[in-house]
C-alpha cells in the first residue's frame, strides 16, 4: 500500500473537482491532485452532448464534452497529478483519503485540504413513491442519457417522461431524434422545473405535450412495462378523483430530481443542510470540519454548469490558503437563512470576512415561480438592501452580490424574496410602451 | 390589404429566456417587443421567418476507446431538415483516433453546415 501526500485533492474531476484543482493550483498549492472514480475527467458533462454550455464562463455555446474538454486542456496543461478509475472509500478528518483502483491497489493519501466534488445522483422512482409492479424500462433520464450518448443503447421506442427536470427535457428530445415516440412529459406541480429555452427547443418543436398538474399514479407491466396510470392533482398535489386516464409506452424516464451525493461528506461528520441536502458551508466553501471544503452539484444541485466552476475556483484558491495556514480564522459565526420566498442559500453562514473584499456572492433558489420581484437583504432585522428581480423561476438560481458594507457587523443574515411593489411594475410597462 | 400578424416568440439563446413579440406585417418584421439583447433580437427576426436550431447527435465510432462521437453543427440547421441531418449522421462510422473539431460531415446535405467532432477519442489500445 502506497501512501501519499498532498496539499489540495480534490474528490471527483467532472467541472467543480477539475475547477477547484486548477484555482488551487494557481493560488500556490504546490501539489494537488485530482480522484476521479470514471474512466476519464469531464464527470456528467461527457454524456451532456446538447450545446448550451458555457455562454457566462466562455462567452460561447459549447457542447458538454467541448466544455469538459476545455478543463482537462487546462489540467494537462499543469503538474496537477490525476487519478483515473479510482474510488475514494474515506476521507477522514485530518485529511486521510483511502481509494481504490484496479490498478494501484489500496491507497492511502494524506492531503492538506480537502475538495469535496462528487456531484448528485438522479432521484429514483423510490423517492417519488410511485405504486405499480416493477418492470424493466423504467430509468432516470441521466443513466438513459448515458445509455443513448455513450454506450450506444436505445432504452425503448415508446417513451413518456416524468418530471420536467433539465434532463427529462432534453432526453424528449435526444430520444425523438433517436427515432423513438415521445408521448408526453408529466410534471406534478403546476410549472416546469426546467428551463425555458428547454421547453421551446426540446418539447415545442416536436408538439411533444407537457401536461403540468399531473402525477403517475401506476406503472403496469409484468416483465417489460406496458403502460402508465396518469391523474391530475389539485393545488395540495392530491390526486384528483375521475380525472385518471392510462398512456401505454415500453419506456419510463424519470427526471425528478438531483440529490448531492454526499456519503463521503457525511460519513467524516460534515454538518449538512437539510433542503439542499449539501454541507454548510461559509463564503471560502469550508465546511464545519476545517480543511474540507465543497463545491459544485455536492454543495447545492446548480443549474448551469458555469456557476459551478466558478463556485470551484472559491473552494480550490481558499482549499490551497488552508494548505498554506494562510486561511483567516472563522472568527464568529454569522447564519445566512433562507427567508420569505426562497428555499436555499449557499453560503449559509459567514466567517470573518477578508480585509479588502467589496462583497460577498450569494446563490439562491426560490421557493415558487414569482413575476418582478424584489430581492431583500436582511441585516440583524433591518432591510439593508434590495435588488429588483425581471422574474423569478425555482428552475433558476438567483445569483447576488452583496457589498461588504451592507453586511457590515450583522450576526444574522436573511435574504428574502417580495413581490414587486405595483408601482415599479406600473413604470416598466410605461418604458416597455415608450 | 395589409396582412399583421403578430407572433409570441421565446428566445432560447440563453438559460435567461426572454419571451417576446414579434410583428409581421406583409411577410417583414414590422416590430419586436420584449428582448434584451442583440442576439435575442436576431434570434426572433429568424424565428418568424426561418426558423433554424444547433443540432447534436452522435455517429458511430470503429477502433475507438468509445462506441459513439458525439457531433455537433457548426452553425445553426433549417429546423424541417434537422431529420434529414439526423438520417444522414446515422450512416456515418469514423475511425478512430478523432480529434475535437474535426470535421465529421462537410457542408451536410448541401445546407453549408459541417458537422464536428464535440470531444477526442482515442484508439483502443
Amino acid at each position: 500500500m502506497r501512501e501519499l501526500s498532498y496539499d489540495v485533492v480534490t474528490i471527483g474531476g467532472g467541472p467543480a473537482g477539475m475547477a477547484a484543482a486548477l484555482a488551487a493550483r494557481e493560488a500556490g498549492a504546490e501539489r494537488v491532485l485530482i480522484i476521479e472514480r470514471d474512466r476519464e475527467l469531464g464527470g456528467i458533462l461527457q454524456q451532456c452532448i446538447h450545446n448550451g454550455f458555457g455562454l457566462r464562463r466562455f462567452e460561447e455555446e459549447l457542447t458538454g464534452p467541448g466544455y469538459a474538454h476545455r478543463y482537462i486542456d487546462m489540467v494537462k496543461a499543469t503538474d496537477i497529478d490525476v487519478w483515473l478509475d479510482t474510488t475514494v472509500l474515506a476521507a477522514e478528518p485530518g485529511g486521510v483519503i483511502t481509494s481504490v483502483s484496479p490498478h494501484a491497489g489500496l491507497m492511502v493519501v494524506r492531503a492538506k485540504s480537502v475538495v469535496y466534488a462528487m456531484g448528485c445522483r438522479e432521484r429514483t422512482r423510490g423517492a417519488i413513491r410511485t405504486p405499480g409492479s416493477r418492470p424493466a424500462g423504467v430509468f432516470t433520464a441521466g443513466a438513459a442519457q448515458r445509455m443513448v450518448n455513450m454506450e450506444g443503447y436505445l432504452p425503448g421506442k415508446e417513451v413518456v417522461i416524468v418530471g420536467s427536470g433539465d434532463i427529462g427535457l432534453i432526453m424528449a428530445r435526444r430520444m425523438t431524434f433517436e427515432g423513438a415516440k415521445v408521448k408526453a412529459v408529466f410534471e406534478i406541480m403546476p410549472y416546469s422545473n426546467g428551463l425555458t429555452r428547454n421547453i421551446v427547443q426540446c418539447l415545442e418543436d416536436f408538439d411533444i405535450p407537457l401536461y403540468l398538474g399531473h402525477s403517475v399514479t401506476a406503472i403496469h407491466g409484468k416483465d417489460r412495462v406496458t403502460g402508465i396510470t396518469v391523474s391530475q392533482v389539485n393545488d395540495r398535489l392530491e390526486v384528483i378523483d375521475g380525472t385518471a386516464f392510462d398512456v401505454s409506452c415500453d419506456c419510463v424516464l424519470l427526471s425528478v430530481g438531483l440529490i448531492p451525493e454526499n456519503e463521503i461528506g457525511r460519513a467524516a461528520g460534515v454538518a449538512l443542510d437539510p433542503i439542499t441536502s449539501g454541507a454548510r458551508v461559509d463564503q471560502f466553501r469550508q465546511t464545519s470540519i476545517p480543511g474540507f471544503f465543497a463545491a459544485g452539484n455536492v454543495l447545492h444541485v446548480h443549474d448551469l454548469v458555469d456557476w459551478v466552476s466558478e463556485e470551484a475556483a472559491i473552494a480550490g484558491r481558499s482549499a490551497a490558503r488552508h494548505a498554506r495556514g494562510e486561511l483567516p480564522a472563522s472568527g464568529p459565526e454569522r447564519s445566512v437563512a433562507a427567508g420569505e420566498g426562497l428555499r436555499t442559500v449557499v453560503p449559509q453562514r459567514l466567517s470573518a470576512l477578508e480585509p479588502g473584499k467589496m462583497s460577498v456572492r450569494f446563490y439562491f433558489r426560490a421557493a415558487k415561480p414569482m413575476g418582478a420581484s424584489v430581492l431583500q437583504f436582511w441585516a440583524d432585522g433591518v432591510l439593508a438592501f434590495e435588488r429588483k428581480l425581471r422574474v423569478v423561476k425555482p428552475s433558476e438560481m438567483i445569483v447576488a452580490d452583496i457589498p461588504v458594507r451592507k453586511i457590515g457587523d450583522a450576526a444574522t443574515l436573511e435574504f428574502r424574496v417580495v413581490p414587486a411593489p405595483e408601482k415599479t411594475e406600473a413604470e416598466d410597462a410605461i418604458e416597455e410602451e415608450a | 390589404m395589409m396582412e399583421r400578424v403578430v407572433h409570441a416568440i421565446q428566445c432560447i439563446g440563453c438559460p435567461i429566456g426572454c419571451g417576446g413579440e414579434v410583428v409581421v406585417e406583409n411577410g417583414a418584421v414590422a416590430e419586436m417587443s420584449g428582448f434584451t439583447c442583440n442576439k435575442g433580437l436576431a434570434y426572433a427576426a429568424e424565428e418568424v421567418v426561418a426558423p433554424k436550431r444547433m443540432v447534436t447527435t452522435t455517429v458511430r465510432v470503429s477502433g475507438g476507446g468509445l462506441a459513439l462521437l458525439p457531433v455537433v453543427s457548426a452553425a445553426p440547421v433549417p429546423k424541417e431538415r434537422i431529420f434529414d441531418c439526423l438520417r444522414l449522421l446515422r450512416g456515418v462510422t469514423v475511425a478512430a483516433p478523432v480529434a475535437e473539431g474535426a470535421v465529421i460531415v462537410s457542408d451536410a446535405l448541401g445546407l453549408g453546415v459541417d458537422f464536428r467532432a464535440a470531444r477526442d477519442i482515442s484508439s483502443l489500445q
